[in-house]
């Protein structure tokens, strides 16, 4: 077992971190012939432990972070924002990274979210166009696997159709359809990285109904995908390697010491280095590979590592109707609205809507809390499941400067390392867009005849896991971490891949275009090798 | 077992949900082990004793006999925290509980909750409780304390009980598609049911 945790000889790029960025990294690499050794902190889980993990989801007994095998003193944080941060329920460390639990939404940003300044006066611009990216969100669908549909009129030009057919539309679907078209508004279909159909040797759907936080049929996308195919043309994974920091001269970085489960510390030498640990723990590597020459963290000539932490922010509203809706069945959404996206400005920023398939409590949820059995029991899930409605959103958060991810030298992990301090704070354009979401959700409840009882708004929002900004990605190395390709403007041979990079969040789902800025930095990449 | 039979009593008269009798089948007790994450063909050795002599198998007799006390202690409580318009309880619990059982930890612990549930039913009713009235079974868990207790694998009595017995056949009958149709939902979490279900309005 040790052994098979030493380092390799003669490496070409030393990828830390096995979630989609990382995975898709070493699989493009490898299969061009690159020597790619991966690195991860957690574990490589058994794939036959799918069901006994979903019966963890199912049972009250364990929380979420214990669905993957979370580790709170591996995995210790503090939270010192005006807002709290939940960071172990945001996210999975292990070999497949946080879409082992994640939702698999994919959308593509918008062309007005990569000129945010320019278009809406808030935020910055990206230093590329949606134009520059869209090849390479066109590929990242295929790699993903990606079902959907050509019926959403305000989603951004597609040079063509998705891998896969749409997930047809549910029943609930139909009732908020009636309701939408008195009102206006469009609804369209949902991209979903989740086979409609076998695709690339996954399962179809057979809809367990636990997408989140965990899917045993593997018809969800999750980056095992690329690891196994990473490994397939001859790279090296090792699991449970938390790398401790990045040894480093003056222009490159020159090897990611990482220590094992017995304790061993290895160096692992590379030609390039690509840190994919996600929106937290890359910037903390980068602060915690400090030295006399970069005395503030690598990569940090800039002083903006960490800052301009983002995530999306929730908005829903819910209710009961008079009649069934069919909610559960399924953990995935088949209808959204992107129709009020593009009205964003200084003031509002882009939101999306979503309806929501799971909206309520779920039956077998409901019967393994209560305080009851046998007809009682009977007699209240009929109660309580059958009736209930909920439209869903997410909004855009801005950057911000003293929104960040620091170290808490207070605090150390099970390594002795200063653990991440998620200083999340939101700012008000958040705010004004989760109300103007709500108001639009109370009109579409309302208009399919909804008694609402329940709403997330500006005073109980909360993140959608979504962590993101970090490392931004810009032309000036002054008021950026890395280069349009995601090279580090510090470092020669190390390169930043993941939301971190993202100079502001739009209100979509990230993944789609994490998994295509992987795809084009290993372009990069491979020029460079 | 002269409680079995008590799975198909009448319905009650305030729930509309279950005025129609319901029956557990096989395709109940294959989705539970699904859910469970089990096949169908573990729990060979957790099975009901088929014979032999002290002689020649004493040891493993005995086992069996453990273990059919056990799964019968389940189907006792199962006849409680189950609808009393459903039937073929014996039927559906056999065909899953072995199959847990068998597992070596987590088996080794249901055991262990049965076990303590068994000696409260003789020690507060000098009685084995699968040989109680159903209404006797009942209170003796709520006295227990098991309707209030959060399930906790590593908890009190009360908690283990509730995840180790009351839970585990909870879990396994809505997550069935019998159990879920009891409520209205053909393809509960848990159970691979297709996608179809979520596009199908509600059966009139």
């Amino acid at each position: 077992m040790s052994r098979r945790r030493q380092p390799s000889e003669n490496v070409d790029v030393c990828v830390v971190g096995a979630g989609p960025a990382g995975a898709l990294v070493a699989a493009r690499l490898a299969e061009q012939g690159y020597k790619v050794v991966v690195l991860d902190a957690g574990p490589r889980f058994n794939p036959e432990d799918r069901l006994k993990r979903q019966e963890r989801a199912l049972r009250p007994a364990y929380d979420r972070p214990a669905v993957w095998d979370g580790d709170p003193k591996r995995d210790a944080h503090t939270a010192s924002g005006e807002w709290f941060y939940p960071l172990n329920h945001a996210r999975v460390k292990g070999i497949g990274g946080s879409t082992l639990h994640w939702q698999g939404m994919v959308m593509r940003l918008h062309q007005d979210d990569f000129a945010s300044a320019s278009e809406r006066g808030a935020g910055v611009d990206w230093p590329i166009e949606y134009e520059d990216l869209q090849p390479y969100y066109a590929e990242a669908e295929q790699e993903l696997g990606v079902a959907g549909g050509m019926d959403n009129p305000y989603a951004p030009p597609r040079e063509g159709p998705f891998p896969m057919a749409p997930f047809e539309p549910s029943y609930s679907d139909s009732l908020f359809a009636e309701a939408c078209a008195e009102l206006g508004i469009d609804m369209h279909s949902v991209p979903n990285a989740r086979n409609s159909e076998p695709y690339d040797g996954r399962s179809e759907c057979v809809a367990y109904g636990t997408c989140q936080p965990v899917c045993p049929s593997g018809a969800k996308y999750d980056a095992t995908v690329h690891i196994e195919r990473a490994e397939s043309h001859g790279a090296t994974v090792i699991d449970r390697a938390p790398v401790q920091r990045l040894d480093h001269g003056s222009e490159s970085v020159e090897a990611a010491v990482y220590v094992t489960p017995e304790g061993e510390r290895h160096r692992q030498k590379a030609e390039m280095f690509v840190v994919a640990c996600g929106g937290v723990e890359t910037p903390r590597l980068l602060l915690l590979s400090e030295s006399e020459q970069y005395p503030n963290g690598l990569a940090n000539s800039s002083g903006l590592v960490g800052k301009y932490f983002m995530d999306h922010l929730f908005a829903g509203t819910g209710g009961v109707l008079d009649e069934p809706t069919r909610q559960n069945h399924v953990g995935f959404l088949t209808s959204g609205s992107h129709q009020f996206y593009d009205d964003a400005d200084e003031d509002v920023g882009p939101f999306k809507l979503e309806f929501f398939n799971y909206a309520g409590p779920s039956p077998v949820e409901l019967a393994l809390s209560g305080d009851d059995w046998g007809d009682d029991l009977l007699g209240r899930l009929g109660e309580e499941y059958g009736n209930h409605v909920a439209v869903g959103g997410l909004v855009e958060q801005l950057p911000r400067e003293d929104s960040y991810i620091g170290l808490d030298r207070e605090q150390t992990d099970s390594h002795g390392n200063p653990v991440p301090d998620v200083h999340w704070n939101v700012g008000e354009r958040a705010l004004q867009t989760i109300e103007r979401a709500n108001e639009v959700q109370e009109r579409i409840l309302r208009e399919l005849g909804a008694e609402i009882t329940w709403q997330a708004g500006p005073d109980s929002t909360g993140p959608a896991y979504h962590h993101m900004g970090t490392t931004r990605m810009g032309t000036n190395p002054a008021e950026s971490v890395v280069d349009p390709t995601l090279q580090t403007h510090d470092l020669a041979n190390c390169w930043l891949v993941g939301s971190s990079v993202f100079p502001t969040g739009g209100a979509m789902n990230p993944t789609l275009t994490i998994a295509a800025l992987a795809v084009r930095a290993a372009d990069s990449l491979a020029e460079a090798l | 077992m002269e409680q079995s039979q008590s799975d198909s009593s009448q319905p009650r008269s305030e729930s509309s949900l279950s005025r129609s009798e319901s029956s557990l089948s096989r395709r109940d007790a294959l989705a539970a082990l699904s859910a469970l994450g089990m096949s169908a063909t573990a729990g060979c050795g957790a099975r009901a004793p088929q014979g032999g002599s002290d002689d020649e198998g004493g040891k493993e007799n005995k086992r069996r006999m453990e273990v059919e006390s056990t799964v019968q202690t389940y189907v006792a409580v199962a006849e409680v925290v189950y609808p009393t318009t459903l039937s073929g309880i014996e039927t559906f619990v056999r065909s899953f509980i072995a199959a847990r059982l068998d597992r070596e930890e987590r088996g080794t612990a249901m055991r262990d909750a049965v076990t303590e549930l068994q000696t409260v039913a003789d020690e507060w009713y000098d009685s084995s409780f699968e040989s109680l009235a159903p209404e006797t079974r009942d209170s003796l868990l709520r006295e227990l304390g098991v309707d209030e207790a959060d399930e906790d694998p590593d908890g009190t009595v009360s908690a283990r009980v509730r995840f180790y017995v009351v839970n585990e056949l909870l879990l396994a009958l809505y997550s069935s598609p019998t159990g879920g149709e009891l409520v209205g939902i053909e393809n509960p979490q848990g159970h691979p049911g297709g996608t179809d279900t979520y596009q199908r309005g509600p059966s009139r």
